[in-house]
C-alpha cells in the first residue's frame, strides 16, 4: 500500500491544477491518469480559444495543456502515475488502480480530489430511432479519431446538438473538405458558446436550425441518411414536416455527464448538474473528498476548470494535513430563472466567493439577485444570459445570515 | 473443390448449434455465414429469455424442443461460460385475467414444464416493484436469461476447437446435387458436402428456392427493444410478462444475464426487405413504454443506453424441423422463431443424431473444452493482480464502462471464430456496451483492430462490408506537444 497526502484522481486540465494548488501547500501529491499521457479532453481540442481569462493569451487545448503537464513533471513532489485506472475508492479513502506497469495498485489517501471529467451522451441514450449502421458518432469520438488518430469519419455530414464539440467539429470537418449541410438543436436555444456558434458555424455558413430533431436514421451498414423534423413545445416531433436529409455521418453532440461512476453510492450527487453537491472549498458530502472540473458540473471555459480546481486541490491539502476551516454551513437554492448554482453550500466566515450558474433559457437585460436570510445581498445587472454560458456572481461571505437564494428579479 | 460431411448454412444459435454437437462426432463439418461475424439475425437481437415451455402448444414441434432445450441450456451455458441465469419467469394478469393464466397452466402440466399461479402477495416477495393492477401471476421457477450472441458464438467457438471450419462473409448463392451429395455455391467458392443443413433463419426460404425445395411463406415480425443502464438492475428479478394475445407473449420486463434490463419486444408485421434492416421504430418504443407501465412501477426509461430491433421469422404456427424428402441428406430448420433460442441446444442435438445416424458418423472419445476467459469485471481483486502480474495487457483497460482490459480484447480477436470488426469485439468482451456506448473506447478499439490485423485504421469496420467506421484519412493533421 502507497500513501500520499492528496490523490488526485484524473489529469485533465482539473487534475493537473489541483496537484499543483496541493503541492503550494505542502502536500505530498499522487495524480492517477488512465490514459497514457496527462492533459484529458484537452489533448483533442487542437483549435485555440483555451486560456483568454488564465493565462490571458490564446492557446490551443494541447499548448494549454502542456503549461500544467510540464509544472506538474518537473515537481518531484508529485507522483504521476499513467496508464492508471482508478476501479474503486472506498469511505476510508483507499484507492484501488490498474495499471499495465504497476498491475493492480492499492494507496491509502488522507484526501481526495475527483477529476474524472465527463462523457458524452450516446444515441442510444437518446433513443435514436431508426436502423444502427457505421456513421452515427458522438462529436468527441469523431474529434477523438481526426485529431489524434489521423482519420476523418465521413464527407457529408450532419449535426444534432449545439453543444460545443459539435460546433467545433462543424468547423473541424469542413476544414477537411467535409460538407456539413447542417446543425440542428431541439431546444430554441443553443446550448454552445455564443461564440463558437459565430466562429464555427456562421463563419462557414452553415445552417442552425432550432426546435428541430432527428427522427431516425437510414442505412444498413453505413449511413445514407436522416429524417428531421420541427419539436412543438413539448419537444415532440411533428412527423407531418419530417423531411430527409442525405448524409453519410450524423454526430451527436446532445449533451455531456460528469462521470461519477466511482462514487455515485458514496457522496450526494446533484439531480441538476449529475456531480456532486459541494461547498465554496469543493469538498463534497465525504469529508476529505473534494470534486473540480467537468466532473463535478460541465465547465464551457477550461480556464473557469483550472481555477475550481485549483480551490479543489488547495483545501484537499489543508485537510490532509488538519489544516482545513470548519463552520456553520448555509444551503445555496436556485430559483427563478436560475436553473443550478454551485457550490451548493456556503460556509460562514470571511473572505468572497464566486457562485457559478445557469440560467434555464436566454435572458437579456435582467438582474440578477442574491439573497440571504431574506435580505438581498448582492444585486448584478446583465445584458443576455444564455444557458450555454457559464455566469458568476462573487458575494462577501461577511454579508451572509443565513441560508442563500440565487435568482433573477422581473422573471 | 474441398469435401465436407456436413456444410451447415448459417451462424445463428441454431447453425451453431448444429455444428457444436456434431463436434462430438468424427465428422468434417464447415458452417457458412454471410455476415461479418456469427449471431448477426434474430441470434443478436432477441430478448434472451430461456422460456421455461408452458407456452407452447402441448403436441407441436415448439413444445417439444423448448422444453428440452430448456433443460440442457444451463449446463451447456455452464460448459462454454456464457453468461446465464436462472430467475424464474412471471406471465402477470391484471384482475380478470386468471382464466388466462389457468390455460397457461394447463398447458405446463402438459408440457410437463413446473408452475404455479401467485397471488398478488406472493408475487409482491418476487417483484417489489410490480404494478399495482397486476392481481395474480403463472411462476416458472426454471425459466431464465442468457447471452444470446455470447451463446451463439461460444458454440462456434467449441466446434472449430474441435475440428470444424467456420467461414464468415460467405453467403451461400446456391446449392446444387451431386452423385455423393451437395455442392454448394458461395459468393467465394464451392464446396462438396454429404449432407446439408439450412439455418439460415430469415434466409432460409431463399436456401430452400436455390435447391428446388418446396416453397415456404415467410412471415417477418420486428420487436423494439431498450436495453437499460445496470444501475436499474433493481427495478426486476424474474422475467415478467404480460398475458399473451396473438401477437406473441408480449412486451417484458426482464434483467439480462450481463446485469441490464431489457425492455421489449413489440411485434410489427414487416416485409422481407425490412427484415433485413432491423429499424426501430418511434411507435414501436412507445408501445414499449405503455407495456412496461403496465407491469412494472418506477422502470427509469431515462436510464436507456441503447435501442434496438430484432426481426422473428415464422412459417406456420409451428417450427420446420425435418429432412427433405424431395432431397435426402437436405435439413431444413424454417421458421424458427420463439422459443428458437431457448430450442436451439435441444435442435442441434436433435439434427447431430440425425446426420450420426445416416452417415455413420463415430463419437468421439472426448472433445476439448472451451477454455474459461479471464474477465476483469467478474474477477476478484486477487485475481485481477495475479493476471495483470502476468501479462501487462489486462492491466490496461480499454473499455472504462464495462471495465474491460485489453488482453481481453486481443484474446477475442485471436479467438478461434475471431473478432474482426469493433461490433464482434462488443459482442464478445463488451467493450462498448456500456452506458457510453463506446464514445470513449472505440477509437481505442479500432486502434488494437488495426495493429492486430494489418490494416490501416481506415479499413476498420463496425460490422460488414460498407461500415468502415472512419474511411478517410486527415490532410492537415497537427503535432503532438
Ligand atoms: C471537445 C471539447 C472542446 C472544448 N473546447 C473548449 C474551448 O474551445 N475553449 C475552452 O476554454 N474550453 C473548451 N472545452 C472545455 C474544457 O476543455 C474542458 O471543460 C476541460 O478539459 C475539462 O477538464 P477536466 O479536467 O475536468 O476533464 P478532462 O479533460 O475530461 O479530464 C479528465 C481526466 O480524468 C481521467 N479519468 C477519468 N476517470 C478516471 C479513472 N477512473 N481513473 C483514472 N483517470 C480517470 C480521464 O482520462 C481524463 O484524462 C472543451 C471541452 C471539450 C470536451
Ligand atoms: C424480437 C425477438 C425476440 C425473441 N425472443 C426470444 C426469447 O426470448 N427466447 C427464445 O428462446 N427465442 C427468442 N426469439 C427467437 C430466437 O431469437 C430465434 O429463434 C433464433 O435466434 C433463431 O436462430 P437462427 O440461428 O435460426 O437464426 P439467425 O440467428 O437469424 O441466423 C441465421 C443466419 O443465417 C445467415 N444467412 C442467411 N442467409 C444466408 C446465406 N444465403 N448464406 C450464408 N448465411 C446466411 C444469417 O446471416 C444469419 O446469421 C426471439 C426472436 C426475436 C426476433
Amino acid at each position: 500500500m502507497k500513501n500520499f497526502d492528496v490523490v488526485v484522481i484524473g489529469g485533465g486540465p482539473a487534475g493537473l491544477a489541483a496537484a499543483l494548488s496541493a503541492r503550494k501547500k505542502g502536500a505530498s501529491v499522487a495524480v492517477l491518469e488512465r490514459d497514457d499521457k496527462l492533459g484529458g479532453i484537452l489533448n483533442q481540442c487542437i483549435h485555440s480559444g483555451f486560456g483568454l481569462h488564465y493565462f490571458g493569451e490564446e492557446l490551443t487545448g494541447p499548448e494549454y495543456a502542456k503549461r500544467f503537464r510540464d509544472a506538474v513533471l518537473q515537481d518531484s513532489g508529485i507522483s504521476v502515475f499513467l496508464e492508471t485506472m482508478v476501479l474503486s475508492l472506498s469511505k476510508d479513502k483507499i484507492i484501488c488502480a490498474l495499471s499495465p506497469a504497476e498491475g493492480l495498485l492499492e494507496i491509502q489517501a488522507k484526501a481526495v480530489v475527483l477529476a474524472m471529467g465527463c462523457r458524452e451522451r450516446s444515441a442510444g441514450a437518446i433513443a435514436l430511432a431508426g436502423e444502427r449502421p457505421a456513421g452515427i458518432y458522438t462529436a468527441g469520438a469523431a474529434q477523438r479519431l481526426c485529431n489524434i488518430d489521423g482519420c476523418l469519419v465521413g464527407k457529408e455530414v450532419v449535426i444534432l446538438g449545439s453543444g460545443d464539440i459539435g460546433l467545433i467539429m462543424a468547423r473541424r470537418m469542413t476544414s477537411e473538405g467535409a460538407k456539413v449541410k447542417l446543425v440542428m438543436e431541439i431546444m430554441p436555444f443553443s446550448s454552445g458558446l455564443k461564440r463558437n456558434i459565430v466562429q464555427c458555424l456562421n463563419d462557414f455558413d452553415i445552417p442552425l436550425r432550432y426546435s428541430t430533431t432527428v427522427t431516425r436514421a437510414e442505412g444498413k451498414d453505413r449511413l445514407t441518411g436522416v429524417y428531421i423534423a420541427p419539436v412543438d413545445e413539448k419537444l415532440a416531433p411533428i412527423l407531418e414536416k419530417e423531411e430527409f436529409i442525405p448524409c453519410d455521418t450524423l454526430l451527436l453532440s446532445v449533451g455531456l455527464i460528469p462521470e461519477n461512476d466511482l462514487v455515485s453510492d458514496m457522496i450526494e450527487l446533484s439531480p441538476i448538474t449529475k456531480g456532486a453537491v459541494v461547498d465554496e472549498r469543493r469538498e463534497t458530502s465525504l469529508e476529505g473528498v473534494f470534486s473540480a472540473g467537468n466532473v463535478l458540473h460541465v465547465h464551457d471555459l477550461v480556464d473557469n476548470v483550472s481555477e475550481e480546481a485549483a480551490i479543489a486541490g488547495e483545501s484537499a491539502a489543508l485537510y490532509a494535513l488538519g489544516k482545513l476551516p470548519r463552520g456553520e454551513k448555509y444551503a445555496v437554492t436556485p430559483s427563478r430563472g436560475v436553473r443550478y448554482a454551485l457550490p451548493q453550500r456556503i460556509q460562514a466566515g470571511e473572505g468572497k466567493v464566486r457562485v457559478y450558474f445557469r440560467v434555464d433559457q436566454v435572458y437579456r437585460g435582467k438582474t440578477v439577485a442574491v439573497a440571504s436570510g431574506g435580505e438581498i445581498v448582492k444585486r448584478k445587472k446583465t445584458a443576455v444570459m444564455a444557458p450555454g454560458e457559464m455566469q458568476y456572481i462573487e458575494i462577501d461571505k461577511t454579508a451572509l445570515t443565513g441560508d442563500v437564494s440565487i435568482y433573477l428579479e422581473e422573471v | 473443390m474441398t469435401s465436407f460431411d456436413v456444410i451447415v448454412i448459417g451462424g445463428g444459435v441454431v447453425g451453431t448449434a448444429v455444428l457444436k454437437s456434431l463436434a462430438s462426432y468424427e465428422a468434417k463439418t464447415l458452417l457458412l455465414e454471410k455476415a461479418s461475424d456469427l449471431s448477426m439475425g434474430s441470434s443478436r437481437a432477441n430478448s434472451g429469455i430461456v422460456h421455461a415451455g408452458y407456452d407452447a402448444e402441448p403436441g407441436t414441434k415448439k413444445a417439444y424442443f423448448n422444453v428440452l432445450g430448456a433443460k440442457m441450456l444451463p449446463a451447456l451455458a455452464e460448459e462454454l461460460h456464457v453468461p446465464y441465469r436462472k430467475t424464474g419467469s412471471l406471465v402477470a394478469a391484471k384482475g380478470g385475467g386468471e382464466a388466462g393464466l389457468e390455460v397457461l397452466l394447463d398447458r405446463a402440466k402438459k408440457n410437463g414444464v413446473r408452475a404455479e399461479i401467485l397471488s398478488r402477495e406472493k408475487i409482491l416477495e418476487l417483484e417489489p416493484k410490480i404494478s399495482p393492477e397486476i392481481q395474480s401471476a403463472l411462476y416458472a421457477p426454471d425459466a431464465g436469461v442468457v447471452s444470446p450472441y455470447k451463446l451463439t458464438i461460444a458454440q462456434g467457438d467449441f466446434a472449430v476447437l474441435n475440428g470444424a471450419t467456420v467461414k464468415l462473409n460467405e453467403k451461400v448463392e446456391g446449392i446444387e446435387r451431386a452423385e455423393t451429395g451437395f455442392i454448394v455455391k458461395t459468393s467465394k467458392g464451392e464446396y462438396a458436402a454429404k449432407a446439408v443443413v439450412n439455418a439460415a433463419g430469415a434466409g432460409a426460404k431463399r436456401i430452400n428456392e436455390a435447391i428446388g425445395e418446396m416453397s415456404v411463406e415467410q412471415v417477418y415480425a420486428a420487436g423494439d427493444y431498450y436495453i437499460l443502464d445496470s444501475k436499474q438492475s433493481g427495478v426486476v428479478n424474474t422475467v415478467v410478462f404480460p398475458l399473451p394475445d396473438e401477437k406473441g407473449k408480449g412486451i417484458l420486463v426482464a434483467p439480462t444475464a450481463d446485469g441490464n434490463v431489457i425492455l421489449g419486444p413489440t411485434s410489427r408485421r414487416v416485409s422481407e426487405a425490412q427484415a433485413e434492416r432491423n429499424a426501430v421504430t418511434r411507435e414501436g418504443l412507445a408501445l414499449v413504454r405503455e407495456g412496461v407501465n403496465r407491469l412494472i412501477s418506477g422502470v427509469r426509461i431515462g436510464d436507456a443506453i441503447r435501442v434496438y430491433a430484432g426481426t422473428r421469422t415464422s412459417v406456420g404456427s409451428d417450427f420446420i424441423i425435418e429432412e427433405s424428402k424431395s432431397f435426402p441428406g437436405y435439413f431444413m430448420l424454417l421458421g424458427i422463431c420463439s422459443p428458437g433460442l431457448t430450442s436451439s441446444p435441444a435442435i442441434g442435438e436433435y439434427v447431430a443424431e440425425w446426420a450420426a445416424k445416416k452417415f455413420a458418423f463415430k463419437k468421439k472419445e472426448k472433445t476439448v473444452p472451451l477454455p474459461k476467459k479471464f474477465k476483469l469485471s467478474a474477477c476478484s481483486i486477487e485475481e485481477a493482480r495475479e493476471k495483470a502480474k502476468e501479462d501487462p495487457a489486462f492491466g490496461r483497460i480499454v473499455c472504462r464502462c464495462e471495465k474491460v482490459t485489453e488482453g481481453e480484447i486481443l484474446s477475442a480477436i485471436h479467438s478461434p471464430v475471431p473478432a474482426c470488426t469493433v461490433d464482434a469485439v462488443k459482442r464478445r468482451v463488451r467493450a462498448g456496451m456500456g452506458r457510453c456506448q463506446g464514445g470513449f473506447c472505440m477509437p481505442r478499439v479500432m486502434e488494437i483492430l488495426s495493429r492486430e490485423l494489418h490494416l490501416p485504421l481506415t479499413a476498420i469496420r463496425k460490422g460488414d462490408e460498407g461500415s468502415e467506421i472512419a474511411p478517410y484519412e486527415v490532410k492537415d493533421g497537427y503535432e503532438e506537444l
